[in-house]
């Protein structure tokens, strides 16, 4: 085989080489996959929103607001999508508590424009006036929810 | 205040397919060089390598598209490039060593790539949640050891030049020391999520550096003595450096805490330190690290590495066109310096960028997964990798004493290839536990999910 071939084909592998690896960098740059953080809608925007919903939500409850626990003080606005509560970094309300699933508490809001809770299977239970609730428990306004050591409240 | 949302990531399926052919038709081209270059010829079996090769990753990728969906897509076509590669070289230097068809090495190796492949399909279609591993931590903790200290039984063990890592049973040997990597691993990741917050919140500050009580200290002694024992024992420096140097690591990864490195590298060096006074095989090491050129060295191993890189130069000689045969364990412990003189510094480079971003994928499978036991141990085997890949080219570059240690995916050795393909099997399916969308998660058994507290999982 000629001296020429030879060299071709091994310049050629190195060149392939690096394509290669360029390759699988291009394929991997794209690829800041799995989770993303945005930047929370500000409760200002979020009251905004609400132009649009039926009467009942503008009159309903505006915020879910933790009372008690460790992040006592925050509020997260509620939107017509309903909310999530848990552990899990997915959640829309992450909480910090032991005694809390990785995904605990659903709110939603129902077909009859009132503010509806789901437990989502958690293991130790959440709580409204110390009864241990299931799914469809229907919620007003200062109605305290309590999940281990921490205390939700919907608040207009 | 910001949230953090998932989104339904592209699976990546068809990129893995694209890059795995790449690969393949990157190994065939150099085997074709290897046999243009070797015996002016299109070599007669490249036809069964390429059919064997297509047949078996294309098989685990279609296992990939069947039971892990989202695993990371990438790791794959570089396993598959690397392995393809040491096929390669094995065969161009059983031409060089004159082994006819029969025995050649490289059809043994192979037949152990098809094995390997062929357990990581398996590990991903058996396996469906990495988690129920941990369930098994302290059983992994009894059977590594149990496999790290299974070469040093009578009858069974092997030893071969000097270090004594091998078990021969009816024929075959095989290095338990390599599984044993990936069943401490499973166990260094069980123990440290068990107890990482006891491991990284007690403790006195001192010099700016929190201090473990003494009673934590315990673990880590083990792992020291045993890497010890293994020093003296079996005469590896390698695999002990590994070992300890991973438990090190992780529970670096699991506690957050600076004082758990100072600790650890002070321990070991303490321990090399006292093991170079005491032995001589150790001595013979230090000195060949320090002055391989001298002419009344006890082995010019290390000085034929380094030529034969130097002959290479910046652009190789060529495959088939060097004489790395002519160090000694040219296909196994000094496959790297074979490389580097055939493929010179620009193809060593591009297979190191090949290793470091397989080590990468497997940090950001780390990164992406939501558990604490799928973060370690993703940490653990990726850094295994990592650390194997710094011993072996320091070694024979002359920044550390050579030790013998495989190159992964490289090495002629059936052992290394088949632990190797497990862990990559392993990290395809943590990572697509990670990437998964939570609507689409096979198992919420709250028995399984270790994110428990706060710590690594932050």
């Amino acid at each position: 085989m000629s001296e020429l071939t030879l060299n071709i084909i091994r310049l050629g592998i190195l060149a392939l080489l690096w394509a290669f690896v360029f390759s699988v960098v291009g394929a991997l740059r794209g690829d800041l996959y799995g989770t993303r953080v945005l930047t929370r809608s500000t409760p200002g925007r979020a009251e905004r929103a609400p132009g649009r919903a039926p009467r009942s939500v503008r009159r309903g409850p505006h915020s879910l607001a933790v009372v008690a626990g460790s992040l006592r003080g925050t509020t997260v606005p509620l939107n017509e999508g309903g909310l999530l509560i848990g552990r899990n970094p997915e959640c829309s309300l992450v909480l910090t508590d032991d005694y809390a699933s990785g995904r605990h508490l659903r709110l939603y809001l129902g077909p009859d424009g009132q503010w509806y809770a789901d437990d989502l299977d958690s293991t130790n239970g959440t709580f409204i006036n110390n009864q241990r609730i299931g799914t469809g428990h229907r919620l007003e306004v200062g109605t305290q929810i309590r999940i281990g050591q921490t205390i939700l409240e919907l608040q207009r | 205040m910001t949230t953090i949302t998932t989104f339904r990531p592209r699976t990546g399926r068809t990129t893995e397919l694209v890059l795995l052919l790449f690969a393949i038709g990157i190994v065939l081209l150099a085997h074709v060089n290897v046999g243009l270059a070797v015996n002016d010829e299109i070599p007669p079996n490249l036809r069964l390598t390429a059919a064997l090769l297509i047949v078996f990753t294309v098989g685990l990728h279609l296992v990939l598209r069947w039971r892990a969906k989202y695993a990371d897509p990438l790791l794959l076509p570089i396993a598959t490039l690397l392995n393809g590669l040491g096929l390669v070289m094995i065969l161009r230097l059983d031409y060089a060593a004159g082994r006819d068809v029969g025995s050649l090495v490289a059809s043994r190796q192979l037949l152990w790539s098809a094995l390997g492949i062929a357990l990581a399909a398996g590990v991903i279609i058996l396996l469906r949640d990495h988690r129920l591993l941990r369930r098994y931590t302290y059983i992994a903790m009894v059977v590594g050891f149990l496999l790290l200290l299974l070469p040093m039984l009578p009858v069974i063990g092997h030893e071969e030049n000097g270090s004594r890592l091998w078990i021969r049973i009816a024929g075959f040997s095989f290095q338990p020391g390599e599984i044993a990597k990936i069943v401490l691993t499973v166990f260094f990741a069980g123990y440290l999520v068990a107890t990482r917050d006891a491991l990284s919140l007690v403790g006195r500050r001192f010099l700016g550096l929190q201090l473990p009580r003494g009673r934590d200290l315990g673990p880590l002694l083990a792992a020291w003595g045993l890497s010890v024992l293994i020093l003296v024992a079996q005469r590896d420096l390698g695999s002990s450096l590994l070992f300890f140097g991973l438990f090190v690591a992780m529970l670096y990864v699991a506690t957050e805490r600076v004082s758990w490195i100072i600790i650890g590298l002070s321990l070991f060096c303490a321990g090399a330190f006292v093991a170079w006074r005491l032995f001589p095989h150790v001595q013979t090491r230090v000195q060949l690290w320090l002055d391989p050129f001298d002419p009344s060295a006890s082995s010019d191993q290390v000085a034929k590495g380094l030529m034969g890189m130097g002959h290479g130069g910046l652009f190789g000689t060529g495959l088939g066109e060097g004489f790395p045969h002519l160090t000694y364990f040219a296909n196994s412990d000094y496959i790297f310096a074979s490389f580097a003189e055939e493929l010179g510094l620009i193809g060593i480079f591009a297979m190191l960028m090949l290793y470091a971003l397989l080590v990468e994928r497997g940090l950001r499978t780390a990164i992406g997964s939501r558990e604490g036991f799928g973060k370690l141990l993703a940490t653990g085997l990726a850094f295994s990798i990592g650390l194997q890949i710094f011993v072996v080219v320091g070694g024979l570059t002359r920044v550390i004493p050579l030790t013998g240690l495989t190159t992964p995916f490289l090495s002629a050795g059936g052992s290394s290839l088949i632990a190797n393909w497990i862990i990559v099997a392993l990290l395809m399916r943590i990572s697509d536990h990670a990437r998964r969308p939570v609507a689409e998660r096979v198992t919420d058994d709250p028995e399984l999910d270790t994110s428990t507290h706060a710590g690594v999982a932050r």
